[in-house]
């Protein structure tokens, strides 16, 4: 939906920006004038590379940024509530609860030494006043609900007695404990067999629909953004330079950067279909140094497409067509 | 004509382990009856998940491991009979590159003191002569040569990776297994270190075994794809043949599992 609508949306970002700290003049821009919307119930792909500032944005709306950021500019709503002027209690009513987020290793998301059963029903106990009896119950449910069969043998169950996938379904349950209206996940898929990636990402598209959630999913898996994304985001250098639905991003890509990542990737055109043959193509040279951006566009050293304005000034966004966005002066900037 | 004799060749394999915590509990088949050939100058891509015994057969190919049963030759010559001193050769033709090079490369060496230590190690050439040839070996996988004093820590992923491949090569190695190598670097990084290995390969004559579950990626990578599934090679083939015609289930799984575009939009006139 385009983000001057008059109701607001479930998450409403404006011209964030964030940098961290690093050393006594210097800063590291991490965020750089960042709006974005999500729906409820919408699903919302958040594409682009290591140092990118994705993970950045995610810790933000969950208010569990480092002591090193700082929050520049900008506004981040939830329901309309400015999430960054709430105060601890009120910001931990909505973390976890309503908003709560899955990270990339579910090995690192758990603790080793305690059953997982346990690590769902803490967090059940951690925003009701129930019995402990009552928030087992509930995390038994939600085992039940990432597809356990038997929930309970999972619930008595040592992280390590578990796989990869199971764990990462675990971390899901934990996620989805409270019933958030949105789900922040950071490469749910990432550590996974590829064969397993694509159980996660049916139960993420099967869990997303049945819950009416809105999911803000950050990964590399294509497959992942394909099947569930309404919209695709690409972000480069703490930038989003490109927005679009799935097709309209993945089969004509405007931004040069985008184009670039996309002939990186090793897909398949086709479902069941061989990948092309051939390596695949890498975008040259390397990503900005973010303590040193150019005052121009970010990416013009690597830019295919350069002309003399990209120098000067960073792209403003224009809307080429309809639901679509972009940065870069070949479109008008 | 005369066949071109095998690199690489593995004759029924077995390795067990034993299975964690389990008094009298059943044996783990790593590797069953593994046969294997790997033609000099080839790209083969060892796929298959967690537990499917495709590291583990690595690691007996570059022994690290020690098969039950089996026999392994490398260039002719019986590689598990070797012992000892007679084992150096050997350690130099056949290269490990793994995935995660952060931990697997010394944090408190320089970049060309990790270049330079398998050639010291083997007292090869002269303190001067080593660092020049770590030098060239930084370049040769576009690691600035500036950089050559700084610590793993000290550099990217994608570097730390290029940093594993240069030590690899240091040695002159025939094969390069590269086990997971791609794992965790960004896409465009991938790419880079792609297009780089098939450069050093067909500049030194290499072959390489690469050893992933990505088959999206490995079908852009090697020729060849051996599909491995609890501790068998269930099927083996060039990549077009795979996907065109798989035979076995397993197989058909991981193809579904490529992530595919999405449908193209319909034509806005």
């Amino acid at each position: 939906m385009p983000y001057d609508s008059v109701v607001p949306a479930l998450l409403e970002i404006r011209d964030l920006v964030i940098h961290y700290a690093a050393g006594p003049d210097a800063s590291v821009v991490a965020v750089d004038e960042v709006s974005l919307d999500v729906e409820e119930g919408e699903v919302v792909g958040l594409l682009g590379e290591s140092g990118c500032g994705k993970t950045t944005l995610l810790l933000a709306v969950l208010g569990l940024l480092s002591p090193a950021a700082r929050v520049m500019r900008g506004s981040i709503r939830f329901r309309g509530r400015d999430l960054l002027a709430l105060g601890g209690l009120e910001a931990r009513r909505v973390r976890g609860a309503l908003i709560s987020i899955v990270f990339q290793d579910p090995s690192q998301a758990l603790n080793p030494v305690r059953r997982v059963g346990p690590q769902v029903a803490e967090v059940v106990a951690a925003h009701h006043r129930w019995s402990r009896l009552r928030c087992r119950e509930e995390a038994s449910a939600r085992l039940a609900e990432v597809g356990f069969t038997e929930a309970d043998r999972i619930y008595d169950a040592y992280p390590h007695e578990l796989s990869g996938g199971q764990r990462q379904r675990v971390v899901l349950a934990q996620a989805l404990a409270c019933r958030p209206a949105l789900v922040l996940a950071d490469e749910p898929t990432a550590s996974l067999d590829s064969t397993t990636q694509a159980e996660l990402r049916a139960l993420l598209g099967s869990l997303q629909s049945r819950f009416g959630l809105a999911l803000l999913l950050v990964s590399h898996d294509l497959g992942a953004l394909a099947a569930l994304a309404r919209r695709v985001l690409v972000m480069y250098a703490g930038r989003l330079v490109e927005s679009g639905n799935p097709g309209q991003v993945f089969h004509d890509p405007l931004h040069p950067y985008s184009r670039g990542l996309l002939r990186a990737f090793p897909h398949a055109v086709a479902a069941g279909a061989a990948p092309e043959p051939g390596l695949p193509v890498p975008i040259p040279g390397s990503p900005p140094d973010l303590s040193r951006l150019p005052p121009g566009c970010a990416f013009e050293p690597r830019c295919p497409d350069r002309v003399p304005a990209c120098l000067e000034r960073p792209p403003q966004e224009v809307r080429p067509g309809e639901d679509r966005r972009v940065r870069c002066f070949t479109y008008g900037g | 004509m005369e066949a071109e004799p095998a690199l690489v060749r593995v004759s029924g394999l077995n390795k067990r382990y034993a299975r964690r915590g389990g008094r009298g509990s059943p044996c783990v088949q790593a590797l069953a009856d593994v046969d294997l050939e790997i033609a000099p100058g080839a790209t083969l891509a060892l796929v298959g998940e967690s537990g499917s015994g495709k590291s583990t057969l690595a690691r007996c190919l570059a022994r690290l491991e020690e098969p039950e049963s089996g026999r392994i030759w490398f260039e002719g010559e019986d590689v598990l009979a070797l012992r000892g001193r007679r084992l150096r050769p050997f350690r130099e033709r056949v290269q490990l590159v793994l995935q995660d090079s952060a931990a697997a490369l010394d944090p408190r060496l320089s970049a060309a003191e990790i270049v330079a230590e398998p050639l010291e190690i083997l007292g090869r050439g002269g303190k001067s002569e080593r660092r020049g040839r770590a030098r060239a070996l930084l370049d040769t996988v576009g690691i600035p040569s500036a950089w050559g004093d700084r610590r793993p820590a000290e550099l990217s992923g994608g570097q730390r990776q290029r940093l594993a491949i240069a030590r690899a090569l240091a040695v002159l190695p025939r094969l390069l297994i590269l086990d997971e190598a791609f794992a965790g670097l960004d896409v465009s990084i991938q790419a880079q270190i792609a297009g780089l290995l098939e450069e050093l390969r067909v500049r030194h004559e290499l072959t390489y075994l690469y050893v992933s579950h990505d088959l999206a990626l490995m079908a852009r990578l090697a020729r060849e794809v051996a599909v491995l599934f609890e501790g068998r090679i269930v099927e083996r083939g060039p990549v077009a043949r795979l996907f065109a015609g798989p035979s076995h289930p397993h197989t058909r799984a991981l193809i579904a599992a490529v992530p595919a575009w999405p449908a193209a939009p319909p034509r806005v006139s």
